[in-house]
């Protein structure tokens, strides 16, 4: 193997024997934050189970209902005679699915983008110009446009909020490329006539990972909370599946009679988010503590 | 100094460039035919056409770009379908609310922002530290809008301390202005003030540590003297870069928290937009809200190159 | 010496809180600087040569490190027990200090002149435009050319060299007593160097006050103390007239150091070094601590720590086969 290899080479020892894994289970703000989103994360999962029936059956009888002790009634019911407690967890899923949509589609893009404007110098200059006026849109805004144009859906949502965050994420990628580039390992893959893609893929890459995964826990909080704000004016999913943000639309109405159709869906969207932001923090902490922080 | 301004001026063209196309390339999404959508599922053909006229949609790509360039060089950025006004005519009819308001909750972020931050780095790891990185971290992790009608509930519901219905104009009655702007620009400001707090928190921490801080207190500087000059200063340069962030989000942020406290301002005006599909007008705001933007990030980059001597006195190297 | 010292460190013991526990960075270290005498302490990195300083300054980095005993008595006032309004008082009047790193030890956004002003101005009762006019003088004194000039550049516009002086400008601008320079040539490039220390030398003299220089460098103890204290591992192995050191060192130590370094005149066949490496602040050795990479040690050596002898009237050697005399 050469000498280039084996300092890149991927770890043989299993993630939860390496020494970062021992110091993340004793950070504690990671912990609390795992435990708030694998709480929200079991809630979408368990959906159909945790429900007690369908979350947009109405029942004009038993409207306006408030939290209560009680299996069925634990977070009352809506307007409609909607029950929030089938309607919030279903809302996780949603928030959930979406989120990761938005991950997803920005480590693809963000990774294969800002490597490319890292590693060919060429593509470097306008790529960066074009990232820079994708982000001279407020982000939200730019989201809002974008799902406007589109018309709203679940996968606008999506769309929107990784265009929104990909040329952040490229830049973050690029950084370290930059970085990483110029090491000695590198010139020695490429001295022994390694190809281009070769050397991003197995030796650039795996060291660039640290920013990567801080940046992406970050992006699952602000996924989920712009989501709710697109729901919010109506530009994300239909109102036919219940979404946090939609519930605090429709709740706002209501809201001197019925504050807990705000409040409710609200506090879910605030654990999720603290939860990533708890994680992201404490990532960052383990990962590399020299990280400044970023917005979002 | 005046190289460096120049300099970052001309960087803004082309990007000013790339985001009116991105604007104009807005009204491109629309999936389908953009008149059929704007008249609506009633529109005859004709009035379909009509609207395709209308707006130029008929002709081809690059006459429609050249179109929107030319009306944009000569300060016209479209006319709102629904008002039936030009855009830049609406849009500055309610910038002083929005601004007054951008104002406000900045000042909120500012002030509370940093001495949230230096409190919590100078009393690292105490109890004060902790209460204020939670209070910054939950800060950062609620939905704005939904604050805000959290504090509806409190304030005005039940505590009736302050008002939820009109709007008083700061020009009008700056004192009732007071009233009825304090609880959207807390709302606004709220998860700006976390961000900054935790920025101001850890650059603090970092400053504290360099060897300059050591020096100081080695020529026997009195400690407040140490933090209040020697390091603020230093922290000051990299808040100041967040700050033009800072602003972004609050001027986004008011699309939503101008809708829930019926503000009048630009942010309702686009949140009506989007409603209505309104789509020239959501095209020429947001070109308008993101010029706005670039121009404020250009001034905050010059007030960052005149604090940093590094920056300032480079001329020419 | 007949006279009080100016500087008396005694049984000097500093520690760190780690996470592992604590550890002793500086133990039982004890020795005297006389006014304007020139005191050089030298050791390997890791020694606790700038603990040390640092600790006679009260600039421990609080939260780990902190005295854990003994005395360190300027003038007759033991400083540690000073309370810290005075202390603070003291630095910068009646102790300088200097630091190694001259490219980030200066504030990088305030002038040079902002930074040397403000340090008059904090210890005297002086107006602004005399504080500026003393500033310049500091200036020319330490040999920056153009002073009037270069009294509003900005750190970033000065060369490394041209830094340290201003430190040693902005140290000595209220004449105290007694300067601690930590490493000062250490990250300058060689010529400069030896300018810098010419320039403290003359200083020294024409103001009278003591320096204690710690280095690494036993060149420039040579050429620059009076006496020197060797440090090893947080205790003091031998300390004495520089030239007695030099010529016959006692400590084993301090002959593997002398030894390692290369003379310039006549043939050098290969370098001599002290086998092993220093020992970890968390696993001493029992006994004497230079020890287990002693050449001449024998049973008695891990007993118990060794007691300071004194070979000759001011100089000691913490050794017990000390009086034997060293291999050279």
């Amino acid at each position: 193997m050469d000498a280039a290899g084996a300092i890149a080479r991927p770890r043989t020892t299993p993630f939860w024997r390496t020494p970062t894994f021992r110091r993340l289970v004793r950070h504690r703000s990671f912990m609390i934050g795992l435990a708030m989103f694998s709480f929200v994360v079991a809630l979408a999962v368990l959906a159909w189970w945790i429900a007690p029936n369908d979350p947009n059956r109405t029942a004009i009888r038993m409207r306006f209902r408030p939290p209560q002790l009680d299996r069925v009634f634990l977070l009352g019911t809506d307007n409609l005679g909607r029950n929030m407690l089938s309607r919030i967890v279903h809302g996780a899923q949603l928030s959930l699915l979406i989120g990761l949509g938005v991950v997803l589609l920005n480590t693809v893009f963000g990774v294969l983008l800002g490597a490319v404007a890292g590693y060919f110098r060429k593509l470097d200059g306008p790529m960066m110009r074009l990232a820079d006026a994708l982000m001279a849109f407020p982000s939200i805004l730019l989201a809002i446009g974008i799902a406007a144009a589109l018309g709203p859906s679940a996968w606008t949502a999506v769309i929107a909020l990784s265009v929104v965050y990909i040329p952040r994420t490229a830049r973050i990628v690029r950084a370290s490329v930059l970085v990483v580039r110029e090491m000695e390992f590198v010139q020695a893959a490429r001295a022994s006539g390694a190809g281009h893609w070769r050397i991003i893929s197995r030796h650039i890459m795996p060291n660039c990972m640290a920013p990567l995964i801080v940046q992406l826990s970050f992006i699952f909080a602000y996924a989920v909370l712009s989501e709710a704000v697109l729901s919010f004016l109506g530009l994300g999913a239909p109102p036919s599946i219940p979404s946090w943000g939609t519930m605090i639309s429709e709740g706002r109405t209501y809201i001197r009679e019925a504050a807990w159709l705000t409040i409710v869906p609200g506090c879910a969207i605030a654990l999720t988010v603290l939860g990533l932001n708890l994680m992201g923090d404490g990532l960052r902490d383990v990962l590399d503590p020299r990280l400044k922080i970023e917005q979002g | 100094m005046g190289s460096y301004i120049i300099r970052r001026l001309l960087q803004a063209i082309p990007i000013l460039l790339i985001v009116s196309l991105i604007s104009f390339g807005i009204m491109k999404l629309v999936p389908g035919d953009p008149a059929i959508v704007i008249g609506g599922p009633n529109a005859t053909a004709e009035e379909v056409e009509n609207i395709r006229r209308n707006l130029g949609l008929d002709r081809p790509f690059y006459v429609q770009v050249g179109v929107f360039y030319w009306n944009l060089l000569h300060g016209d950025l479209g006319r709102s379908l629904l008002l039936g006004k030009p855009v830049l005519e609406a849009v500055i009819e309610r910038a002083p609310i929005t601004i007054s308001l951008s104002i406000y909750a900045m000042v909120l972020t500012i002030v509370f922002g940093i001495s949230i931050g230096v409190l919590a780095a100078l009393r690292q790891n105490t109890w004060i530290d902790q209460v204020a990185t939670t209070f910054a971290l939950i800060g950062v992790s609620l939905p704005n809008f939904w604050l805000g009608l959290v504090m509806i509930v409190l304030f005005s519901v039940h505590l009736g301390w302050l008002p939820t219905n009109s709007y008083v104009e700061f020009s009008d009655d700056p004192v009732r202005w007071l009233r009825h702007a304090t609880m959207p620009s807390v709302a606004l400001a709220m998860l700006q003030i976390g961000l900054l707090a935790r920025i101001t928190r850890s650059t603090m921490l970092e400053t504290l540590r360099q060897d300059y801080i050591r020096t100081a207190r080695a020529k026997g500087l009195p400690e407040w003297r140490v933090v209040a000059k020697h390091a603020m200063a230093n922290v000051m340069i990299p808040v100041i870069t967040v700050v033009g962030i800072i602003l972004s989000v609050l001027i986004s942020g008011s699309v939503v928290i101008e809708s829930v406290f019926s503000i009048p301002g630009i942010g309702s005006l686009l949140g009506n937009a989007i409603l209505r599909r309104d789509y020239t007008m959501i095209q020429g705001g947001l070109l308008f809200v993101a010029a706005a933007l670039m121009l404020l990030n250009i001034l905050v980059d010059i007030l960052y190159a005149w604090f940093d001597p590094r920056v300032r006195y480079d001329a020419g190297k | 010496m007949a006279a009080q010292p100016l500087l008396s460190v005694r049984n000097l013991r500093t520690v760190f809180g780690t996470m592992q526990g604590e550890v002793t960075a500086v133990d039982d270290v004890s020795f005297d600087v006389a006014p304007g005498e020139v005191l050089g302490i030298v050791g390997e990195s890791g020694s606790g040569k700038s603990v040390t300083a640092l600790s006679i300054m009260g600039l421990l980095p609080q939260p780990p490190g902190r005295v854990a005993g003994g005395e360190i008595l300027f003038e007759g006032r033991d400083l540690l027990k000073l309370p810290r309004s005075e202390l603070r008082r003291m630095r910068g009047s009646a102790i300088g200090m200097i630091f190694q790193e001259p490219m980030t030890s200066l504030n990088p956004v305030f002038s040079i002149g902002d930074q040397i002003t403000e340090t008059i101005r904090v210890h005297e009762r002086i107006g602004a435009a005399a504080a500026r006019t003393r500033g310049i003088e500091m200036l020319e004194k330490v040999g920056i050319p153009s002073p009037q000039r270069r009294i509003d550049d900005f750190p970033h516009q000065l060369s490394g060299g041209m830094r340290q002086r201003v430190m040693i400008a902005m140290a000595l601008s209220c004449s105290p007593r007694l300067l601690l320079a930590d490493e000062p040539t250490t990250a300058l490039d060689v010529t400069i160097q030896a300018q810098i220390l010419d320039l403290l030398r003359d200083l020294q003299r024409e103001m009278g006050m003591a320096i204690v220089v710690i280095t690494h460098n036993m060149g420039v103890i040579a050429e620059f103390a009076d006496r020197v204290a060797v440090m090893y591992a947080g205790r003091i192995a031998e300390e004495g007239p520089v030239g007695r050191i030099f010529d016959a060192p006692t400590h084993p130590y301090t002959a593997g150091l002398l030894a390692s370094t290369p003379d310039l005149v006549g043939e050098v066949p290969r370098l001599r070094t002290i086998p092993g490496t220093l020992p970890s602040l968390y696993e001493l050795p029992p006994g004497c601590r230079f020890a287990p990479r002693c050449d001449r040690r024998v049973e008695a050596c891990e007993s118990g720590r060794p007691a300071t002898q004194e070979i000759e009237p001011g100089h000691f050697a913490a050794c017990i086969r000390a009086r034997e005399g060293a291999s050279a």
